[in-house]
């Protein structure tokens, strides 16, 4: 097999144009199998292959369990690799994402800044809720690192962290602030840039922060650090607008000193790029000029925003008009323009000619950009001339999507806050009309919407709102040549509906019911069809009662003939809601003839059936509407139908629905069922079946389906004139008629301000106002009452509902000027046996940290008594350590060696019976992710006296969740000092498979020797147990962390030693000496030398009163004596051992044995 | 915030693909694609900001880009914050990221590869990944400081020589595969207190 590198790959995908896919699973196939190599280097490479495949659109999360081997490489190189592919390939769906926490943690603890760095840079990629709250605290000790290289990585991950972990803001803060004068250029601006990205979703919460960032921007000559604090100041001074005076001179100052602070423009060919030349130097210059330009723009942005000044526009417009060719500058232009809008809209309407220039501009960027412009600078003054100019654009605009845009804005700047600006009404719904001769539009829907919104809302339009809409259903013929869904037909919809509700306003209401009822109509989508059906009545209603009250009975006869005669083709609609409505209706009309026949007035009642008005209700009004007391919302009303009936149940069709709710319509439901099913099915079919001619909605795609018709010659008519749908009015006389009109107004009002100057002038008394035009001289065309939406009494005034609950920068929105409470720190992970030193420092770095979960938290354990074993010299003894992982844990130590006989002491004995209290594992319950729970597990490490200094690991297993766990597989890694001994042939990566399978509520045990070089010190092993978790619902591959903990204690190994020899050892003055003394003690003596006993593995050599010396031995052959005295409430231990770093740990976690005694 | 770097040359053809947000392989390949043809039809002369895109997520997407000789470099920009009140403070952002994020990374790309092509982004995409990790992280620019930037590769690249680099591990590995495959070596020697590991050995052979 030939090991290839990147390059190689690059090459040999390269070469293989054409069979591309093939020769890449072929390297996926090679990669599996270098990964499955021992050589770290093979892997790195392998790992570095698929980074680039990743790019190439191929999953690698299959590897992920690689990548985090690679990353924790000890070789920076591969290391680096490993980080990349992690933060190319790592989300917060990686399930082995939580095994990378401590190697993190240990990455960021390096003593080589590159390697704190890449894991810093990787975590921002992928740090996960999780992982950000584990290690939160380790990257803000590396905020205070010596390293500007790492400090400014650190600072800037935290808004990550912060993102992932609301809680680190409060604690972290005061250090990021401390950061903003950081001596190192690049970490001041990390933490600008932090604090500017918090501050712009939440700036009231950092006002407080604003003399510090004026201090800077005097300061700062980081040009990316001063538009960051122009941006925030921005953000800011809406909030204190005595900021915005402040701010005046330091702005003018670095306007004028901009060109100082922008890099130099690069003579050509040095350290340039690559196409050299003068259009490479002059396209430099022009992003250059452009960032110089929008740096002052900037400046002045702000400085508008709390100083009424009106020199920002001005600034502005060369760089619209002057520099026409700039195409940079122009967008840029407009952006800035955008802004100023806001406060100074006056100064920027004066530019109204140059932004309606730029929708001609061939660049849609900047067309768009305008566009968003124009909707700020409407005012009732010029609407109607803008949305004229806008017009024109949709009849040139090539492109439907652009076209769409323009629609859309026209909508929008028309109807803005409540239709503000429009004075004319009448003109506005001729512009709704005039948009509904646009082809192919998707937007219909918007332009229904607008009309029923503006007839419903504004009574006085109705009259002149039914007079069009009518004359829009005669020519429905026009609107209907597309009927593809939320195409312009949808403009029917509104139609119908309004001439239907506001039928008395109709001219011709005889007319407009015939065009509602021509064949013609079936041809409409089926929501349409349902509406012109149920507005057919309410016409044929009003023309019945005009009919009746003209004593017209023929008439009203006809009418009712023309509804019987009409209908059933709405009746064989295909659609439900059409069918369901015209069967009922004509029942009712047929009845109505019934009694016209017998000369019964029925116009009274008929029209009863639309009695009332319909009031426009607000959008919001039904979740205003208050919850009555004693109402529980969240309460099941019938109790949750079993899974297998809510399969039937949901609804797969609407029609089955339909069915269910009228089942006495059916012979057979279950047949209806059946039947929907094949329907289905067929439905599906025919979607599959090239061959089939689909029911589409489209009748275009029918016209095109149909044999021949594409062969038909479309001849283009050239018509100079636009087409005009007859009868329908055209906005621009409008136009015309409104500038006469205002004219008029004018006129009037000079003349009556004349006679008012005249009487003025009379009585000797001037007044020098200009007759000038302002918008509230405008009176509007008709009386407009905008009928206010209708809300639900006692409403509860509340913003809170424009607030998306799921916004992550919310939860970011906290007070950071209150003080630190001391339960606001950020968690610390620790070990148990440090704990005696209570709320250890933050910035301590932690090596040792282990991840805690604070809310799940439980102390438990269990202790399995195994009697089993057959020992042959010594003793054993049973010593649970302090351990938190996941679930049980609990060592023991034991001889290894099974052949030799061991006589247990009675001591050891009634320590293993009591249950420990003591240095008790903690559990941990991991959330449950998927359908398995890890296993809980239990394990215990028994110490061998053989010669090569072994421990036995014994490990039980206990299943707690509802699946079969098989395929267990356990794989440690090894560290210096401790390594696991491994089946022959295996590697140090390889998992130990667990020989046994676990059935649910099962647990068993597994036993694993590890070598120990050293035993002077305690500690940890980190490893995996990976296995498959398999139940009903298919099997899954899960991962359990954990951690072997080998404490000094269970390397001892209870020995019993008699008093002459235990003399004779300390004699021998070769032990060196340690104590400690432990407070609070109120457990009996006797208990206490038991828990020693225990917990340690010593044995009592001899006790008198309350003092007594203990023996023990380590596996490597130290010997260690006690002398254990008790006092009133306390507890003294002497040592005297071997090797006094044994000793001192030794005694250290003894002392944390006793003090929760 | 940026979400996305894309680098692509004149045919779509992506040379490096970086998010900052989490997309599906295919769906980031789609993205890719989109980008390419929404920059493609626009004319070199106009401007180099895109919005109104139909990428993932619409217009919450900006895309600012320049084209460099073969290659496209492509900004995505997050504006799902210009709801309007901040809207301006965004756009501002936007060009601070097009016009100085993109120089520095072009321009320390040139300086790293010693007149950058498009091959060398071909061949060397991790080593691309690398420097882009020194000018953007997580989606927010690091350092603009182009001297800095380049030191501290330079630091790295001297790191890895000094390991012996990734380039030299496939010869190793290939002697390494070799003599993984031969069982009679024996697993574990055992001379007293010495504990050898052979495989452990093979590495260096």
């Amino acid at each position: 097999m030939e090991v290839v590198n990147l390059q190689d790959l690059v090459r040999g995908i390269r070469n293989h144009k054409e069979d591309e896919a093939k020769y890449i699973s072929q390297c996926i196939d090679e990669i599996k199998q270098e990964l499955k190599q021992d050589n770290i280097a093979v892997k790195a490479n392998a790992v570095c292959k698929l980074t680039y495949l990743q790019m190439l659109g191929y999953d690698i999360s299959w590897a992920a369990f690689n990548i985090i081997e690679v990353m924790s490489a000890s070789k920076f190189t591969f290391k680096r690799i490993g980080y990349l592919a992690a933060s190319q390939s790592f989300h917060e769906g990686t399930d082995v994402i939580m095994l990378t926490t401590n190697q993190i943690r240990k990455d960021l603890s390096s003593p080589s800044q590159y390697d704190t760095g890449v894991a810093l840079t990787g975590l921002s990629c992928f740090v996960t809720p999780d992982l950000a709250r584990d290690l939160a605290n380790d990257i803000m000790t590396l905020m205070s690192h010596t390293k500007p290289y790492i400090r400014k990585k650190a600072v800037l991950i935290m808004y990550k962290v912060f993102l992932k972990y609301p809680e680190s803001l409060r604690p972290a803060f005061p250090r990021l602030k401390e950061k903003l004068e950081d001596p190192d250029p690049g970490v001041q601006s990390a933490a600008v840039n932090v604090i500017c990205e918090l501050a712009r979703r939440n700036p009231k919460n950092y006002l407080s922060l604003a003399p510090l960032f004026f201090k800077l921007m005097t300061s700062s000559t980081n040009n990316w650090v001063l538009i960051k604090i122009i941006k925030l100041f921005g953000a800011l001074t809406p909030l204190e607008p005595r900021l915005g005076k402040k701010l005046i001179e330091p702005l003018t100052n670095l306007i004028h000193s901009g060109i100082s602070v922008l890099p130099p423009i690069p003579a050509p060919g040095e350290g340039v790029l690559v196409p050299r030349g003068p259009e490479w130097v002059s396209a430099l210059a022009m992003v250059l000029t452009a960032v110089l330009t929008k740096l002052s723009v900037a400046v002045l942005i702000s400085l508008s925003s709390g100083m009424p000044n009106h020199s920002a526009s001005i600034q502005v417009r060369p760089s619209l008009g002057g520099d026409h060719g700039v195409p940079h500058l122009k967008y840029l232009g407009l952006l800035a323009m955008s802004k100023i809008l806001k406060t100074h809209p006056k100064s920027v309407q004066s530019h109204k000619d140059l932004i309606l220039q730029c929708l001609d501009d061939k660049d849609e960027s900047i067309r768009l950009r305008a566009l968003d412009l124009l909707y700020g600078m409407v005012s009732k003054k010029n609407l109607m001339e803008i949305v004229k100019k806008l017009m024109t654009h949709v009849d040139k605009a090539e492109g439907t999507t652009y076209r769409d845009e323009l629609l859309t804005k026209i909508i929008d700047i028309c109807s803005q806050s409540n239709y503000q600006y429009i004075t004319n009404f009448e003109w506005y719904i001729s512009i709704l009309v005039e948009l509904t001769r646009l082809e192919g539009t998707r937007h219909g829907h918007l332009i229904a919407a607008q009309m029923l919104d503006v007839a419903i809302r504004v009574k006085a339009i109705r009259k002149f709102a039914v007079s069009q809409m009518s004359a829009l259903l005669d020519s429905a013929h026009l609107l209907a040549s597309s009927t593809q869904r939320n195409g312009i037909c949808e403009v029917l919809y509104a139609a119908a509906w309004i001439c239907g509700e506001f039928s008395e306003h109709l001219q011709e209401p005889h007319h407009t019911l015939e065009a509602m009822l021509r064949p013609r109509v079936t041809t409409l989508p089926g929501h349409i069809q349902a509406v012109y059906v149920q507005n057919v009545v309410k016409l044929y209603a009003s023309i019945l009662q005009q009919k009746e009250q003209a004593g017209e009975a023929e008439g009203a006869q006809a009418v009712t003939q023309l509804m019987v005669d009409r209908l059933p083709q709405f009746v064989q609609s295909a659609d439900l809601e059409v069918q369901e409505r015209a069967s009922c209706i004509l029942q009712l009309v047929k009845h109505i003839q019934k009694l016209q026949a017998k000369d019964v007035p029925v116009a009274e009642e008929v029209s009863a059936l639309f009695a009332g008005e319909l009031n426009p209700v607000a959008p919001k009004a039904q979740k205003k509407v208050p919850v009555p007391e004693g109402l529980d919302l969240d309460a099941w009303i019938n109790e949750p139908l079993s899974d297998s009936e809510s399969e039937d149940e949901r609804p797969r069709a609407v029609f089955h629905e339909e069915e269910q709710r009228r089942p006495k319509h059916r012979p057979s439901e279950a047949d209806e069922e059946e039947l929907a099913r094949r329907r289905e099915a067929r439905k599906q079919e025919q979607a599959n079946n090239p061959f089939y001619i689909k029911s589409s909605p489209s009748p275009q795609k029918r016209y095109q389906d149909t044999p021949g018709v594409e062969h038909i010659p479309v001849v283009q008519i050239d018509l100079s004139v636009p087409l005009k749908v007859p009868g329908l009015p055209m906005s621009d006389q409008y136009v015309k008629l409104e500038e006469e009109r205002r004219h008029r107004q004018k006129l009037e009002k000079d003349k009556r301000r004349k006679k008012r100057k005249e009487k003025e002038k009379k009585g000797k008394r001037r007044h020098s106002s200009l007759p000038t035009e302002s918008d509230e001289d405008i009176a509007p065309a008709q009386q407009v009452d905008i009928v206010t939406e209708e809300m639900p009494e006692n409403a509860l005034p509340s913003d809170e509902d424009d607030k998306d609950p799921n916004d992550p920068y919310r939860a970011l929105d906290i007070d950071l000027d209150k003080p630190l409470a001391d339960s606001e720190k950020l968690p610390i992970q620790k070990h148990r046996n440090t704990e005696t030193s209570k709320s250890p420092e933050k910035d301590v770095p932690m090596v040792e940290k282990k991840s805690k979960k604070p809310k799940k938290k439980e102390k438990k354990h269990k202790q399995k008594e195994r009697d089993k074993e057959k020992k042959k010299e010594k003793e054993k003894k049973k010593s649970p350590k302090p351990k938190k992982k996941k679930h049980r844990k609990e060592k023991e130590e034991r001889t290894k060696g099974k052949k030799k006989s061991k006589k247990q002491p009675p001591g050891s004995e009634e320590a293993a019976g009591e249950p420990v209290q003591n240095g008790a594992p903690e559990e941990e319950q991991l959330p449950v992710r998927g359908t398995s729970a890890p296993p809980p597990r239990t394990c215990d490490i028994r110490g061998s006296l053989q010669e090569d200094s072994q421990v036995t690991v014994a490990i039980v297993l206990e299943n707690r969740s509802s699946s079969i766990l098989k395929g267990m597989e356990l794989s440690v890694l090894d560290s210096l000092n401790a390594r696991m001994a491994r089946p022959q042939g295996s590697s140090v990566h390889d998992g130990v498979p667990v020989p046994f399978q676990l059935p649910p509520g099962v647990s068993n045990e597994a036993q694993y020797v590890f070598t120990i070089q050293s035993i002077v010190m305690a500690q940890k092993l980190k490893g995996t147990l990976s296995f498959i978790a398999k139940n009903d619902e298919g099997a899954t591959h899960e991962k359990l962390d954990f951690r072997l903990h080998f404490s000094c204690s269970s390397y001892l190994i209870t020995t019993p030693c008699y008093s002459d020899a235990f003399a004779k050892l300390l004699e021998s003055g070769d032990l060196s000496m340690s104590s400690i003394k432990v407070d609070g003690i109120r457990m009996s003596f006797q208990n206490l030398l038991a828990k020693i006993c225990f917990h340690h593995h010593f044995s009592v050599v001899e006790r008198v009163d309350s003092c007594a010396s203990m023996y023990s031995r380590s596996i490597q052959g130290h010997h260690v004596c006690l002398l254990v005295k008790k006092g009133e409430n306390s507890v003294s231990v002497d040592g005297k051992c071997s090797d006094s770093t044994l000793l001192s740990n030794l005694l250290e976690e003894m002392k944390a044995t006793l003090a929760k005694c | 915030m940026i979400q996305a770097i894309l680098v692509f040359n004149n045919h779509g053809k992506p040379r490096l693909v970086r998010f900052y947000q989490r997309f599906p392989e295919e769906i980031q390949q789609q993205i890719v694609r989109e980008t390419f043809h929404l920059v493609l039809k626009r004319d070199d002369n106009i401007c180099n900001f895109l919005e109104g895109g139909s990428l993932i997520g619409g217009s919450d997407y900006k895309l600012i880009y320049r084209h460099y000789a073969t290659l496209y470099f492509v900004f995505c920009v997050d504006s799902s914050e210009s709801e309007l009140g901040i809207l301006d403070l965004i756009q501002v952002h936007l060009e601070v990221v097009f016009f100085i994020a993109p120089k520095v990374f072009v321009e320390t790309l040139d300086k790293c590869f010693e007149n950058v092509c498009e091959l060398d982004l071909i061949f060397h995409m991790d080593k691309v990944h690398y420097i882009l990790q020194e000018v953007v992280m997580g989606g927010m620019v690091l350092e603009t400081n182009m001297n800095e930037i380049v030191a501290q590769i330079e630091a790295q690249n001297r790191l890895e020589k000094s390991e012996g680099g990734l380039s030299a591990a496939p010869a190793r590995a290939v002697s390494a595969v070799k003599n993984i495959n031969l069982p009679e070596i024996p697993r574990n020697i055992n001379i007293g207190d010495l504990n050898i590991k052979v495989p452990n050995l093979s590495q260096f052979v």
